[in-house]
């Protein structure tokens, strides 16, 4: 195993090469100047090409590049055109509440959709699996940004128990207590749950059912064993590997992809961050961001395809 | 029933757990509700210093942490805000300034005439107008901490103009160590002596930006007026938060968690009209304006015959119509200086801004037009000037002209509209922005009137006529020949449709009906003067 974690780690290194010089490449070619951005409205050419030379993008583009991942080794990704901040620091500061979102999203909709698509598989054609069969149909159709205003609308504007927007990290002395944290953090995580319930008990129902119609199964019933052991023992243990490959994937994208759930409740995460450098040509966080997230989803597969060590004895690596 | 109590039981414990939770020290230090304000501003607060950038957010924040030596009033009157008496020489060519005793910067150092001088000449190195005064200065002196002079080559009319700009890049005073940073490097301390103190160490990019009462502020004694006199602060702390959807600031607004949203959206505005617990108020009576700039280097459009029939095909109040919808907010407005500012004319000769395809036409056949499509340029991303561009191909397609209707993001169309290539070649003939009243209520100030062809603003208009008035209006002394000059510079801007006015309109914000003292103001939301009950 260890050789195998060596070998997948050691591969990191060209994947993150190639996103970063393919991500280089497109923000340098694609259109739009960051130069022009910065120097606003009333600017003149020559102060757009001042700007351009103090930034370094006069340069030829192999050299910007020599010069970024020259920094990028020694742990330097650099500065923001706009911000006026490290690169480092500023993902640092929006990591929090994005991680937030995603860990309480992934933990809600596992919560509530393992449990759910395994007594649907048990119960297939029930009441059970059909109303779960329409939710996740609902749940895959309605845009997120709907499920979020119908939230707010009912439990922050009608009922009034939740609030609208808004985040306030959990740590440091201006700090939320964990209630108020809590508080601000379930209408999102409500929001973006619904799509991934969806996603989760829809596989979950899909790999138990299909374990349900196994031989281990009858075995398992003609001995005896109890109904609820032979559904978590032995149908939701086989089928645990497709299920645990989404739920990893669905938290991969959760930590690059919630622009619209960030933008709707107005949390400061890495999503409105990215949407920012992109609108704004914010190279270095941009790279940054790529990069950052290129590590995240190789990690998370990493750690999935680890998992299945201890979810099926038969795999090895 | 009974079974049931332990799980109430343990949710209650659970409940009152982490309230418990909650920081206590920071609900003993907290302030009274209304002593806190939260706003929601235009834009996301990325960058902080006003010298750098022209960012009308970065603008409207510098206006709570710096102070200024001149300031507008509501009535465009440039009065003396930091600066306590001034005197000019009898040639004209010395002005001499005393600051206000007691200025301090909130790190305890008192304002001095070096700070003063160092902030000017940063600010001159970035700013038009700053540096139209910049080429009248010989030099600058500081004969003691309270006194500064301005000693000029020749006699100039712009100097209080210029040192009591109200918009971007405004003349704000800094620490002399902050202001000796280079013009096109930001500053990394964000110190001045207005009337709120910026707290760093809370400032979230994108999320949240707080700002403390200044205790050792040093308020004028006279009535706020526009961004000039008195700044009575009623807050001890005011939260910028940022929400970039207009449906969430609108909820937020509702709910009683933010108690003013800077720019609601045009097509809310009825709804907020209709809210319980929120007004509609107006704290920019001059607002903005729509403007469509021509591309003068390239064909068609370096034929002034049909620049002139582009303007004439201009309609304003479609534009209104499409952009704005909500038809009390618009105003048509023909002269090119916003209505209702000091230089407005509405003399404008052919220029009706009322839309004559027919006569457009005829011009277009009488210049020669020989169907060349006009590259026009759409900005998908920014809502507020988004619509724009679909009026104009409809009204230009109207007169005869073709269109090729080119759409990006507005970062595509910024690094465009610098290119000076034929718009075959990535150029281009048309692009559609909206200027705050404020930036174009001067001739100096308004970037369409830079006339200096290949040095000059995007669009590259060479016109000497043009920069020899201007020259001619720094000089001018009196406001007389300055509203006399600016007509005449107006005049020749129609002439040669330098670019047209496609009409005006006014931006109301949004405000918790428990707030009052909302003033007016050159488009800048002002936190002094505000109260919350």
């Amino acid at each position: 195993m260890l050789s195998f974690l060596l070998r997948r780690l050691a591969a990191l290194l060209p994947v993150l090469l190639v996103v970063s010089l393919v991500v280089f490449l497109i923000l340098r070619l694609a259109p739009g100047d960051p130069a022009a951005v910065i120097a606003g409205n009333s600017a003149t050419n020559e102060e757009i090409d001042k700007i351009r030379n103090q930034l370094g993008l006069d340069r030829s583009i192999p050299v910007q590049y020599g010069i970024w991942v020259g920094r990028v080794l020694q742990g330097d990704l650099g500065y923001s055109f706009y911000l006026n901040k490290p690169v480092t620091a500023l993902i640092a500061q929006r990591i929090e509440p994005t991680l937030a979102l995603a860990m309480g999203t992934a933990l809600l909709a596992v919560l509530i959709a393992v449990p759910l698509g395994t007594l649907a598989a048990w119960r297939m054609g029930g009441v059970l699996d059909k109303t779960l069969s329409a939710f996740s149909v609902a749940g895959f159709s309605v845009p997120v940004f709907v499920i979020g205003y119908v939230l707010i609308y009912l439990f922050a504007i009608r009922w009034e128990v939740l609030p609208v927007q808004g985040y306030k990290t959990l740590f440091g002395p201006s700090g939320a207590g964990l209630w108020d944290w809590m508080r601000q953090l379930i209408l999102p995580w409500m929001t973006l749950g619904m799509i991934y319930i969806a996603l989760i008990a829809r596989v979950t129902r899909a790999s138990v059912s299909e374990a349900l119609t196994e031989d281990y199964i009858r075995t398992a019933r003609a001995k005896g064993i109890a109904e609820s052991a032979v559904l978590i023992r032995h149908a939701l243990a086989n089928a645990a590997v497709p299920i645990v490959t989404v739920i990893g994937i669905g938290v991969a994208l959760l930590i690059g992809g919630v622009v619209v759930t960030e933008t709707v409740y107005a949390i400061p995460g890495l999503g409105s961050l990215t949407v920012d450098a992109v609108l704004n040509r914010d190279f270095p966080v941009i790279q940054g961001l790529v990069l950052f997230f290129s590590l995240s989803y190789v990690l998370i597969n990493l750690l999935v395809d680890l998992s299945y060590l201890f979810l099926d004895p038969r795999i090895r690596y | 029933m009974l079974k049931r109590r332990p799980l109430f039981a343990a949710l209650t414990s659970l409940g009152l757990g982490l309230a418990m939770l909650t920081p206590l020290a920071s609900q003993a230090q907290a302030p009274a509700p209304n002593k806190v304000f939260r706003f929601v501003p235009h834009a996301n607060l990325a960058v902080l210093d006003p010298v750098w950038t022209t960012a009308y957010v970065t603008r409207n924040h510098a206006y709570m942490i710096y102070d200024t030596l001149f300031s507008e009033d509501a009535q465009g009157n440039i009065k003396p805000q930091m600066v306590d008496t001034y005197e000019t020489s009898r040639d004209g060519k010395t002005w001499t300034f005393k600051l206000r005793a007691g200025l301090e910067f909130h790190d305890g150092k008192p304002v001095t005439s070096e700070d003063v001088v160092a902030s000017i000449k940063r600010w001159a190195s970035r700013d038009a107008m700053g540096g139209i005064l910049n080429n009248f200065i010989d030099h600058m002196e500081t004969p003691d901490a309270n006194t500064f002079r301005l000693v000029l080559k020749e006699p100039c009319g712009i100097v209080l103009d210029a040192l009591g700009k109200a918009s971007s890049n405004v003349p704000f005073i800094m620490p002399a160590r902050i202001a000796a940073t280079p013009g096109t490097e930001q500053v990394k301390e964000h110190i001045g002596s207005g009337p709120f103190i910026f707290k760093a160490d809370e400032f979230k990019p994108g999320s949240l930006a707080v700002y403390v009462r200044n205790p050792k502020y040093k308020s004028r004694t006279e009535a706020p007026s526009g961004v000039a006199g008195g700044r009575p602060v009623n807050f001890d702390r005011v939260e910028w938060v940022i929400i970039r959807d207009p449906q969430t600031q609108f909820n937020a607004l509702k709910a009683g968690e933010v108690d003013m949203v800077e720019q609601p959206s045009f097509e809310q505005y009825e709804t907020l009209k209709k809210t319980e617990g929120v007004k509609v108020e107006d704290f920019s009576p001059a607002g903005l304006q729509f403007i469509m700039r021509f591309n003068h280097l390239h064909a068609p459009f370096n034929n002034p015959k049909i620049r002139q029939a582009a303007m004439v095909a201009m309609g304003q109040q479609a534009y209104i119509n499409t952009q704005v919808g909500v038809p009390e907010l618009g105003r048509l407005c023909r002269s090119m200086y916003p209505c209702g500012t000091q230089y407005a004319d509405e003399n404008t000769g052919y220029f009706t801004g009322i839309a004559n395809p027919a006569k457009a036409r005829e011009m277009l056949k009488e210049a020669g037009y020989d169907g060349t499509p006009i590259l026009l340029m759409r900005p998908t991303d920014l809502a507020s000037i988004a619509k724009l561009p679909l009026v104009a191909k409809q009204q230009l397609e109207a007169a005869g002209f073709k269109v090729d209707f080119q759409q990006m993001d507005w970062a595509s169309l910024l690094a465009r509209r610098a290119k000076k290539d034929a718009p075959a070649q990535g150029g281009w003939h048309l692009f559609l922005t909206a200027w705050t009243a404020g930036d174009i209520s001067n001739p100096l100030a308004m970037a369409m009137f830079n006339a200096k062809g290949q040095n000059g603003w995007f669009g590259w208009q060479d016109e000497p006529r043009i920069e020899d008035l201007k020259s001619k209006f720094a000089r001018a002394g009196s406001a007389a020949d300055k509203k006399k000059i600016a007509s005449d510079i107006q005049a020749i801007a129609f002439e040669t449709a330098t670019h047209a006015p496609l009409g005006q309109y006014r931006s109301p914000t949004a405000i918790r009906n428990n707030v009052s003292g909302l003033l007016a103001t050159p488009g800048i939301p002002v936190m002094w003067g505000l109260k919350k009950d």
